[in-house]
């Protein structure tokens, strides 16, 4: 089981429905945010291309987070997902900093959190609230290890990149492009 | 044309717009670490070579600095956490992987140490305030005995402490200027050549200061070589590595990295140790102080700098 997300870009219209969801489903303190939106306009007149993403924790194999870790409060599941034990982190911002994408905050109540990939809802068989609020579907979560599932066929069939995969964290939120 | 913008959601405090997560405690600490590295080394391994009478100031007088050094930045790396209550979880696991883990036991170790050191000279230090409990003079006699076997484990120590904190830094794939091989090797010359500067500045014999005049000047030579090394490893790298090079050559941290770290840390006071080891007459405070601020001002720049640096946005 290796948990992995799949969005396309063709198809996100940057509501940020995705993030609201995310700070009701996770009460994420005000000001904060586990997932955000960007927008990306590159070349120039008449040639111009937008690109909207949903981005947040990459959930990577490779996870310099857990790695730098001095306490063990950031560890990886066996189905992929990273996660951080509060009372475990000793809010030295280690892994704040060994992050690539920049995904990890210190919550107001000292520890460090981030995306759980809402972990308390697969464990319930419900999609990520991201996913599952999502008005134009552009959203996909499932196994990679399962070649049947709708995020390895999309992957299979679709192009798509990963954000800075020169970091070497092998991330697995996977963008259609 | 390329323009990136958040549309919803990113604004989280000390992370968006600049990465502000580690300040200047951080820079104080690794500044002390590497200092207090310099001196225990120093210590340790005058004793063993068995010159402690001849150095005193090595062994006893700039010795005391170093658990003042640790602990001033222990307070330091305490004041930085956010979760502080949970610090002793550090202790209930090793994690071989995280230098900051590393780090921590370390300095469980060697700061116990250093004040053992200096409770070792204790009569020799003091000579006016005794001791009021005889268990404690019998304590020092033990110790004094047997000081050699904490010189022996001071030098492994010291050499960890001081390379622990360049690994610290450069342990961070996702910041490109803290990312490279030679940051543990600098700081930890650097921790030796501030230790030594301490010494100097201390020092009370003409043969210990100029002993340690040579050892700095050796010492200023390697780290000089080392940053060029740096430079040129960023310079042949990556885009964002480049990018990265350029905060330190051209951009905002040349003048603190030039002109404090490079010129006025390291090539001036360099100068001034050899013009005075040849015969002229300096006072050698001008450059201990020097490289002390040099060596300050390096890690403030190293920590401040890298913070910036990233791969996204």
């Amino acid at each position: 089981m290796r948990y992995a997300m799949v969005i396309d870009t063709l198809k996100c219209v940057g509501c940020s429905d995705c993030v609201v969801a995310c700070q009701t489903e996770n009460d994420v303190p005000i000001g904060y945010c586990r997932d955000w939106i960007t927008e990306t306009v590159s070349g120039a007149y008449p040639t111009i291309e937008l690109e909207l993403k949903s981005e947040r924790c990459n959930h990577c194999d490779n996870a310099p987070c857990v790695r730098c870790c001095p306490t063990g409060a950031s560890h990886q599941l066996d189905n992929g997902i990273v996660l951080v034990t509060g009372d475990e982190c000793i809010g030295c911002g280690a892994c704040i900093e060994s992050c690539p994408y920049d995904a990890r905050f210190q919550h107001p109540d000292g520890y460090v959190d981030k995306c759980t990939f809402c972990h308390h809802r697969l464990e319930k068989g419900q999609l990520p609230a991201c996913v599952s609020v999502c008005p134009t579907k552009c959203m996909y979560f499932g196994d990679l290890d399962n070649p049947n599932s709708e995020v390895s066929r999309l992957l299979k069939n679709r192009k798509h990149k990963t954000l800075a995969p020169e970091a070497g964290t092998k991330p697995k939120v996977y963008y259609l492009i | 044309m390329q323009e990136e913008l958040f549309t919803s959601g990113r604004n989280l405090p000390h992370i968006d717009p600049s990465l502000e997560i580690w300040h200047w405690p951080i820079s104080v600490y690794l500044f002390l670490g590497g200092l207090a590295a310099g001196l225990l080394f120093f210590a340790g391994l005058i004793t063993v070579l068995g010159k402690d009478k001849e150095y005193p100031t090595t062994v006893k007088f700039a010795a005391i600095v170093s658990p003042i050094a640790l602990t001033l930045g222990l307070l330091a790396l305490f004041y930085d956490l956010t979760h502080k209550l949970y610090f002793w979880r550090l202790y209930t696991t090793i994690r071989i992987e995280s230098p900051m883990s590393w780090g921590a036991w370390v300095l469980l170790i060697i700061t116990p140490i250093s004040f053992l050191w200096v409770m070792s000279y204790y009569s020799e230090l003091f000579p006016k305030w005794k001791l009021k409990f005889e268990f404690l003079n019998t304590f020092e006699k033990i110790l004094t005995k047997n000081r050699i076997y904490m010189a022996y484990v001071l030098i492994p120590l010291s050499v960890i402490l001081g390379i622990y904190t360049g690994i610290l830094l450069s342990a961070f794939n996702a910041r490109p200027l803290w990312n490279n091989a030679i940051l543990g090797p600098l700081f930890l010359v650097s921790g030796l050549s501030t230790g030594a500067a301490l010494i100097i500045l201390l020092a009370k014999s003409k043969k210990e200061r100029h002993l340690f005049s040579k050892i700095d000047l050796a010492l200023v030579v390697i780290e000089l070589g080392l940053i060029v090394h740096m430079l040129m490893g960023m310079a042949a790298g990556s885009e964002v590595q480049l990018e990265a090079m350029q905060l330190l050559v051209g951009g905002e941290f040349t003048v603190m990295f030039f002109g404090f770290v490079i010129i006025l840390g390291l090539i001036v006071p360099a100068t001034l140790e050899l013009t005075e080891i040849v015969g002229y007459k300096i006072p050698v405070a001008i450059p201990a102080i020097l490289i002390l601020i040099g060596g300050l001002v390096l890690r403030f720049v190293m920590v401040e700098a890298g913070q910036i640096t990233r791969y996204l946005y």
